[in-house]
């Protein structure tokens, strides 16, 4: 299979061309071509905020089906801790998962148990004397992918810890195998999203090789069938619980929530920001070094966080308050309770990226620096141009970008209406002008 | 050789817009591709000298010249200049009034950090006149200081 490159992909069936994806896209990697839309590989973080703002259903998210499952011998489910947030009445966690194995799973891993894990090596990694200060969090790969192409001295900050789903399948894995004395490439890792970056993840891992999940499923896919399966379930109908091995803590659930990872650390001088844009502000900020005494950010791409993942169902402020109350009748256990350093000793290097990130210097006008000032000039000049409104009919997202648009080559400058009417204007005036003259000359 | 020159003004004690030149700079930098090592250290000395503008001076400008081998970012501004430089120059020396600590700023490393982050740092000041800063940043030798931050 070919290696996509994101996980955000254009039904050209409909999308009519509107400018809603183009306004709202935070890294403007989206352009209007032959009136339809058209995302810029490079400029693309799969942050999934076209899917949610586009009215005709055009962006969707690339997953795999539930069938995909099919592909293994046996099947483990790694929901998302987002995912409890989905139902209404949800009245005891492990009725989600009894209904992930009548779906047809034959075993189910909380990744909220992978957060736990990640919690603890955070702390740990806090304690160390050359810890990059502040550590910034390795979990929303959205946010990854800008720190990739906005702040690439932002890079050596970024936790060297993969994310609580890749720890949970790498868990769920080893323990499957082992309990049920089978191969593990007999057995199928599936993390239940509501995110479009994480499918991205699993198939370019950042700061890995390769991912130890082999599909990715949408919970809005499932949603229909869990939640029947949910209200039909009757606490012991089915021989499923979790234990202590493969569930995780209230804090690890909490992670769901925009602050839940900054709460399971215990850092008091953390800071946890939602929403792509609060995020990119705050990563300038520390990049200008204004947040000196800051030692662990937390930036999620999706307002409220997880929960308010563009292929989620549930409305993100009802999911994260549904997070709350479910987090707050569980037991306290404090991470290091939960995971000892003997745990995290085993995982060893299964924990770790291997791989540097690699910055993705996309913004360069150009590969040579004189080049790269001549641009820049004729940029300037053409934007001056422009009409300054920002209006996104020519297909570009601002008169800015439609300046560099041109000078790179990937529109003209009549695809500015105003400019064209100003051309048509001075066409039709030169027009009398000339039939003027010929009717001079002609009487 | 191509230079790109670019102005600036910066209002005192306007805080809606301070910090705009300082962003604005810092994406022309990038766009232009100039080593990401160096763009941290010049947007780190210019954004304090856009904040030292804003509640320091009575108004001025950031003057951005972009040259082959190097960058220049000059404050110059109108205002109560400085009486003392090595004074203001030493860390956590201040003159900043009440409110404007208040707000979380003049914590008095304002010019120190300023020295720190550029590899040419000139300063001169008029009592009653106003204050020039000029600073460089090399562009070609990048690589030694990459990582330095």
């Amino acid at each position: 299979m070919a290696k996509e490159l994101h996980s955000v992909k254009l039904d050209k069936g409909k999308c009519v061309g509107c400018t809603n994806c183009l306004k709202r896209c935070p890294t403007e990697a989206i352009r209007i071509r032959a009136g339809r839309a058209r995302i810029v590989d490079e400029l693309c973080i799969d942050c999934g905020a076209c899917i949610r703002v586009c009215e005709h259903h055009a962006k969707v998210a690339v997953t795999d089906p539930l069938s995909s499952i099919n592909r293994f011998k046996y099947k483990i489910a790694l929901p998302a801790p987002t995912l409890y947030g989905q139902f209404k009445n949800l009245k005891d966690i492990s009725a989600v998962p009894r209904g992930l194995m009548r779906m047809g799973f034959n075993e189910v891993f909380d990744v909220a148990r992978g957060a736990d894990i990640v919690s603890r090596a955070v702390m740990e990694k806090l304690t160390e004397p050359d810890c990059p200060q502040p550590l910034i969090s390795s979990a929303c790969p959205a946010v990854v992918r800008l720190i990739q192409i906005r702040f690439p001295e932002l890079i050596d900050n970024i936790v060297d810890i993969r994310s609580p789903m890749e720890i949970a399948a790498s868990m769920a894995r080893r323990e499957f195998c082992k309990k049920h004395s089978v191969r593990p490439e007999e057995v199928g890792c599936f993390f239940i999203t509501p995110c479009p970056a994480k499918a991205t993840a699993v198939r370019l891992p950042i700061g890995h090789e390769k991912s130890a999940v082999d599909g990715v499923i949408s919970m809005m896919e499932i949603y229909g069938l869990l939640s029947n399966q949910i209200r039909r379930d009757q606490g012991d109908d089915a021989d499923y619980v979790f234990n202590s091995q493969n569930r995780g803590t209230a804090l690890g659930i909490g992670w769901a929530r925009s602050g839940g990872e900054s709460l399971a650390i215990g850092e008091e001088d953390a800071l946890a920001v939602d929403g792509i844009d609060n995020v990119n502000r705050v990563l300038e900020a520390i990049e200008n070094d204004r947040l000196p005494d800051l030692k662990y950010f937390e930036g999620l791409a999706c307002d409220g966080g997880c929960v308010g993942g563009p292929i989620a169902f549930e409305n993100v402020f009802i999911a994260r308050n549904r997070i709350r109350k479910l987090v707050s009748e569980l037991p306290k256990v404090s991470i290091d309770k939960a995971v000892s350093l003997d745990e995290l000793e085993a995982l060893g290097d299964e924990m770790r990226l291997d791989k540097p990130i690699e910055p993705m210097e996309t913004l360069k006008l150009d590969a040579d620096f004189t080049e790269a000032l001549k641009k820049m000039d004729k940029i300037e000049e053409i934007r001056k141009k422009l009409p300054g409104l920002d209006c996104g009919s020519c297909g570009s997202p601002t008169c800015q970008a439609l300046a560099e648009d041109i000078v790179g080559g990937y529109a003209k400058e009549m695809d500015c209406l105003f400019l064209l009417k100003e051309q048509i204007t001075l066409m039709a005036r030169q027009m009398v002008e000339i039939s003027e003259l010929t009717r001079e000359k002609n009487t | 050789m191509h230079v790109l020159r670019e102005e600036f003004d910066v209002v005192a004690m306007d805080f809606t817009t301070a910090g705009e030149a300082s962003a604005t700079i810092k994406r022309l930098l990038k766009k232009l591709g100039v080593n990401s090592s160096v763009v941290r250290r010049l947007s780190i000395a210019c954004y304090e000298a856009e904040i030292n503008l804003v509640i320091h001076s009575m108004g001025g400008k950031l003057i951005l010249t972009v040259g082959a081998q190097d960058v220049t970012l000059t404050s110059e501004d109108v205002g109560p200049g400085i009486p003392d430089i090595d004074l203001a120059m030493s860390e956590g020396y201040s003159t900043a009034s009440e409110d404007v600590r208040m707000m979380g700023f003049g914590a008095g490393m304002g010019l120190a950090n300023m020295a720190r982050n550029a590899d040419g740092f000139s300063i001169e000041s008029k009592v009653g006149v106003g204050t020039r800063i000029e600073m460089v940043f090399r562009l070609t030798d990048a690589q030694k200081t990459e990582g330095a931050v």
